[in-house]
């Protein structure tokens, strides 16, 4: 500072961009050392070896007979927990985005104790849940059916979507959808064509968490099927992990088919899912 | 971005309308009261039966003697506080409680120092900032099991990698037989749980410093307030709201972790990783002692309102705004 010369500047550019270059290299660093798992997951997809676990770092001799496998026996459970969580986005959509706008926008006495309802119902445990919508379930039917893993997937999804999407819809200015009202629409109409498409990008986001929930979820899968007629991919992969492993292959590939959701999500979608883990309110 | 152009624009249009329409017919107003309430119907009816109704059911199980033959005899014997009892005086509860402490003490102790010294770290400016934090999502996204199944290749004792390099470096002698072994498994659920919250608190830590008004460090650097003592003058004061949430949450997702436990240890071994969570589950879905499973996961609600009544008056304020 003390000195405005500009070979002073330009060393003192250069000493910041050789920090900045340290700093991506160390951060790089950290990065891998948490990603290795997911690392090891793939390489050992991609060497099979049965029982015992490869250990060299790079599938030298890669081969897909574990993927193979994977597809020959989780292929199925892979369309049920896409049927599962695409039919979950749909639901938590369809019940979380009226109620966001009505607590956003409408002006009801009551809405501090839904919102504290909301809040508490996220804190209730899974296993809370489960325990009680068995006997449910089992009253009504929906023990294992793909219905029935929707519903209880759209738990985690509904609370989390209001929150997400009402805060969202607090920012819309109420004379715009009046001026929609004036025009003749009602109430509903207004909301479809004017709330839903400008609240685009919060129905992405939420859509989005609702779908990893539903495709991650493994404690209703383990706890609302009985008879193994309809098998998630994580209760698929659980069956594997139960006994004794015989194709680790195998077992890594079904991994890793299941995180594609979440890798694609990442590559594609990343500002999206930043919104909805930066919003705080998520598992 | 053409968002925002749309709500200007739209807005403008709105309040150019000169001569608005005279409000509708009598009647009109109430219909417009219910439909409004119409809008929330689903959402309350959701709550209710998929929040409401399992705590309920869990409460008024947890005092019948509830278990498969009540599906098919319709029979559930109220019995007062036996369950309690029975699941309070067995050995594993003890164990479990004491469990559920060390695996949350841990897990939250773990996930928030590293979480904070990444987050401390990604709030320096360097190329690829934003991208690198994104990847660190990673492991949070996918689902549970499936990090659960790489850790159990990374840990298995013969061929896993961690006990192959940790021989291959000399630092052991004998595998350490990181999920079979009793004095181990606690330790390792705790490492792995580390692992999949560290994305979580870095997210959140890192938006808290990014909220703090870069004045103050520029305000505080002219005091001579950098590195050590900028942290605990400026940063740590400012971000105790947002450490607060993050610590209160992680405490109440912790308690409730089951996944994690099932698909490394499920509970074993000798019910070394035993929580009361897996034990709740153990009661009422490999045992089908619903009543018991229900009592345990009262149990399990009653610590974590502790936990969540100080997380609520701690983001009251958020909500009210």
């Amino acid at each position: 500072m003390s000195e405005d010369t500009a070979p002073a500047q330009n060393r003192s550019v250069r000493r910041r961009r050789r920090r900045g270059g340290i700093r991506t290299a160390i951060a790089i660093f950290l990065l891998a050392i948490m990603l290795f798992p997911v690392y090891w997951m793939l390489n050992i997809s991609l060497q099979s070896t049965g029982g015992t676990l490869a250990t060299s770092f790079l599938p030298v001799h890669p081969s897909l007979d574990g993927y193979r496998t994977a597809i020959h026996d989780q292929g199925r459970n892979l369309v049920t927990s896409l049927t599962i969580a695409v039919g979950t986005v749909v639901l938590t959509l369809l019940i979380a985005t009226p109620a966001a706008y009505a607590l956003a926008q409408f002006r009801f006495r009551w809405i501090n104790w839904a919102l504290l309802a909301i809040l508490i119902s996220q804190m209730i445990p899974g296993i809370v849940i489960a325990n009680g919508l068995y006997s449910l379930y089992e009253s009504i039917g929906l023990l294992d059916s793909i219905p029935g893993l929707i519903i209880a997937n759209a738990t985690a999804g509904v609370p989390f979507g209001i929150l997400i999407m009402r805060s969202f819809m607090l920012g819309i200015p109420p004379s715009l959808v009046e001026a929609a009202r004036v025009d003749g629409a009602g109430l509903l109409r207004a909301f479809l064509s004017i709330v839903v498409p400008i609240s685009r990008n919060s129905l992405i986001t939420v859509g989005l968490f609702a779908f990893i929930f539903a495709w991650g979820d493994f404690v209703y899968a383990l706890t609302l099927t009985t008879k193994g007629d309809i098998v998630p991919v994580t209760l698929g992969i659980y069956t594997y992990l139960g006994a004794h492993i015989s194709d680790w292959s195998a077992v890594m590939g079904t991994a890793m088919l299941a995180s594609i959701p979440a890798i694609v999500l990442l590559v594609l979608a990343q500002r999206y899912i930043s919104a909805g883990v930066n919003s705080g309110a998520v598992k | 971005m053409s968002d925002a152009n749309m709500l200007t624009d739209a807005s403008q249009a709105a309040s150019n309308v000169s001569d608005p329409k005279p409000v509708p017919r009598k009647g009109g107003r109430r219909r417009e009261e219910v439909f409004k309430v119409l809008f929330v119907v689903p959402a309350a009816l959701a709550i209710v039966a998929l929040f409401g109704y399992p705590v309920v059911k869990n409460l008024t199980m947890s005092f019948q003697e509830y278990t498969l033959r009540t599906f098919f005899t319709g029979k559930a014997p109220w019995i007062g506080l036996q369950n309690y009892v029975t699941v309070v005086t067995d050995d594993v509860f003890s164990k479990a409680l004491v469990n559920t402490a060390l695996f949350t003490i841990g897990s939250i102790i773990g996930q928030f120092v590293l979480g904070m010294l990444l987050a401390l770290f990604f709030h320096q400016n360097f190329p690829l900032n934003g991208v690198l934090r994104a990847l660190f999502l990673l492991p949070w996204l996918i689902p549970l099991i499936v990090g659960s199944a790489a850790w159990r290749s990374l840990l298995e004792q013969d061929s896993g990698i961690i006990n192959i390099t940790l021989e291959n470096l000399g630092i052991i002698n004998s595998p350490i037989p990181w999920l079979t072994s009793p004095d181990v498994a606690l330790i390792s659920i705790i490492l792995v749980n580390i692992w999949l919250g560290v994305p979580f608190n870095l997210t959140l830590l890192y938006s808290g410093l990014q909220d703090i008004p870069e004045e103050l460090y520029e305000a505080g650097a002219l005091d001579g307030a950098t590195g050590w003592k900028a942290f605990w003058n400026i940063t740590w004061p400012n971000l105790r709201a947002v450490v607060s949430v993050v610590l209160m949450l992680g405490v109440i997702y912790t308690l409730k972790v089951l996944d994690i436990i099932i698909g490394l240890t499920q509970g074993g071994p000798a019910n070394a990783t035993q929580t009361i969570a897996t034990q709740s589950y153990q009661r009422s879905f490999v045992e089908f002692k619903f009543g018991q499973g229900a009592a345990l996961s009262n149990i399990l609600i009653l610590i974590s309102l502790v936990f969540a009544i100080v997380y609520l008056r701690a983001t009251r304020r958020q909500v009210d705004e």
